[in-house]
């Protein structure tokens, strides 16, 4: 597939700032840092407008995809039979949520802690809506797999808990640096795990549909000699992604390496040596080897169509 | 239930992409406005169509066949580009089982274009919506055109009759009767998307020969069985002179 730039910044934005707010809400309701109610309730709201804002651009994002931006309304409609719709619907609604949650603790209003289980169940939501629009989609079968849902899950906490520890450290929260640190080192190497079980589980794939199922002609040698028309079209620009598979492969590598072991290396530093700049650096690199990562995410999925454009003439 | 869709033959299709061009002809001048092209005199043009032709070559030299291949949307019967539309532009007609974009409920979002295995739906960059074939919606139930003409574009102009058109769910219509004396099939059966139009393969060309063209039975000549036949000359030969 040709990677949709506007589509890989909503996923990572969303997802990070999913992970942060269920940093916070963690924070709350298991009394971790053990602070001063002025002191949390002025890091909570601050992190939920940093969550908020982040969801925000996420979804600025997601308007370039779109054709027509201003019927995006209509989006909402068909939430009974198609993920897209209910990510759609997920998104606004977990950023409400997040409005209220942090409104709550900026004024004090009490209730935090109902409006927070109620914005978790939404969060949780959006996880799932989000993955399942790509692991929904039976022929791209690079996507659908469980793997999909547990790895935007795992990655989404990992970089907002990473996230959490770099704001914690930035407002001085130093209390909470550490626990957030380790739960985002725990999160990224579950993440780690996960995502290269599902690069391995792609690695072994074997396409269901073939040149032979394709035409309905059953003979081992097939080969096409003209797919139509010289010049180009919808279906060679959105398919293909025009990169060398030695491209592929170094993206692959540096996400590897970008969104694991370099921020795992810089959180450990950062937090014992009580550097933010460190910390800045841990979040910066993961969230970079997050955007290649999902660029690899759809670089690497093959759609069926391809077989019918495989040779211009 | 109504299930219109094509037939498209592939022993009698000879790759004139006629289909190809009266298809874009009709479309692009249609009520749905012009089928964009971008940079189509210049580098890299990029067009939109709705149905191709496409040539494969089966087996290796000197067995070979070359197979031109048509494709357009399927119309499927359980298709996977319609659930997925987040507005509801993408749907299936219930009264003839065409599959259609609503171009003002569209949204531009491509999503069902990942959802079709056959690639059968192109984006119109300047519209900014999906588009597809649409079976010639407007020509087939436009009842002001003569009853023959009700029939999609491409179907009129194949100079091969390699394009059938009909109800595929009546068992007695020409299409329903290619499909079962010819062995019909669908593309992709592994997806469960069941395609309404389906393709029907090669045949093998036979002569046959019956003795009796070779021989006239009621000879006159032989009536009275005393018109000897010719030494060294196999029965019948004769005949071709008389």
């Amino acid at each position: 597939m040709q990677p949709a730039f506007s589509v890989i910044f909503l996923t990572t934005l969303a997802g990070a700032a999913q992970g942060l707010f269920l940093a916070l809400y963690g924070t709350e309701i298991s009394g971790l840092g053990a602070l001063p109610a002025p002191d949390s309730q002025h890091f909570i709201s601050t992190a939920s407008l940093v969550a908020l804002v982040l969801t925000g651009l996420g979804l600025l994002a997601s308007f370039f995809h779109l054709g027509h931006p201003e019927r995006a309304w209509r989006t909402a409609t068909m939430w009974r039979t198609s993920w897209l719709s209910r990510e759609v619907i997920a998104l606004p609604v977990f950023m409400l949520g997040l409005f209220l949650y942090g409104a709550a603790h900026w004024f004090g209003l009490g209730n935090t802690k109902l409006i927070g289980a109620v914005t978790v169940v939404l969060c949780l939501a959006l996880f799932v809506a989000m993955a399942m629009v790509y692991a929904s989609v039976r022929f791209l079968q690079e996507w659908a797999s469980p793997l999909t849902l547990v790895n935007y899950l795992l990655l989404g906490c990992a970089s907002g808990l990473t996230l959490a520890t770099l704001l914690a450290a930035g407002m001085g929260m130093w209390a909470l640096v550490t626990p957030y640190a380790v739960a985002a080192a725990v999160l990224t190497l579950l993440a780690w795990v996960t995502r290269t079980a599902s690069l391995v589980r792609n690695a072994r794939l074997k396409p269901k549909s073939t040149l032979q199922s394709a035409i309905g002609i059953k003979h081992p040698r097939i080969v096409q000699k003209a797919q139509g028309f010289m010049g180009g079209s919808f279906n060679t620009r959105e398919f293909f992604h025009g990169r060398s598979a030695q491209l592929l492969r170094s993206v692959k590598w540096a996400f590897l390496l970008l969104v694991f072991p370099l921020p795992l290396l810089s959180l450990a530093i950062g937090v014992n040596m009580a550097s933010t700049s460190l910390l800045v650096l841990a979040f910066v690199l993961q969230y970079l080897g997050l955007l290649a990562e999902r660029w690899f995410f759809f670089a690497q999925a093959n759609h069926p169509q391809n077989l019918y454009y495989q040779t211009i003439s | 239930m109504t299930q219109l869709a094509l037939v498209i033959d592939l022993n009698v299709c000879v790759g004139c992409h006629a289909c190809v061009t009266s298809c874009k002809q009709w479309n692009t001048s249609g009520t749905a406005g012009a089928l964009v092209d971008l940079n189509p005199y210049a580098a890299d043009p990029n067009g939109t169509f709705f149905n191709r032709v496409q040539t494969f070559e089966v087996g290796e030299y000197p067995n070979t066949q070359t197979v031109h291949f048509p494709k357009s949307c399927l119309h499927c019967e359980d298709p996977p580009c319609v659930p997925v539309c987040p507005t509801g532009a993408s749907y299936k007609r219930a009264e003839d089982g065409i599959v259609l974009v609503d171009y003002d409920k569209c949204i531009g979002c491509k999503y069902c274009s990942w959802s079709c295995p056959y690639g059968a739906r192109e984006f119109d960059e300047e519209r900014k919506v999906m588009t597809k074939c649409t079976l010639c919606v407007d020509r087939v139930t436009d009842t002001k055109l003569p009853e023959p003409e009700r029939k999609p574009a491409c179907v009129l102009a194949c100079p091969a009759n390699a394009r059938l058109f009909g109800d595929v769910h009546d068992p007695e219509s020409v299409v329903s009767k290619a499909i079962a004396e010819r062995g019909g099939y669908q593309l992709m059966p592994e997806w469960g998307t069941r395609p309404a139009n389906h393709y029907l393969p090669r045949r093998k060309t036979e002569i046959r020969i019956h003795p009796e063209d070779l021989e006239r039975v009621d000879n006159p000549l032989k009536l009275d069985g005393k018109h000897p036949d010719l030494a060294g000359r196999g029965a019948g030969r004769e005949d071709f002179a008389t």
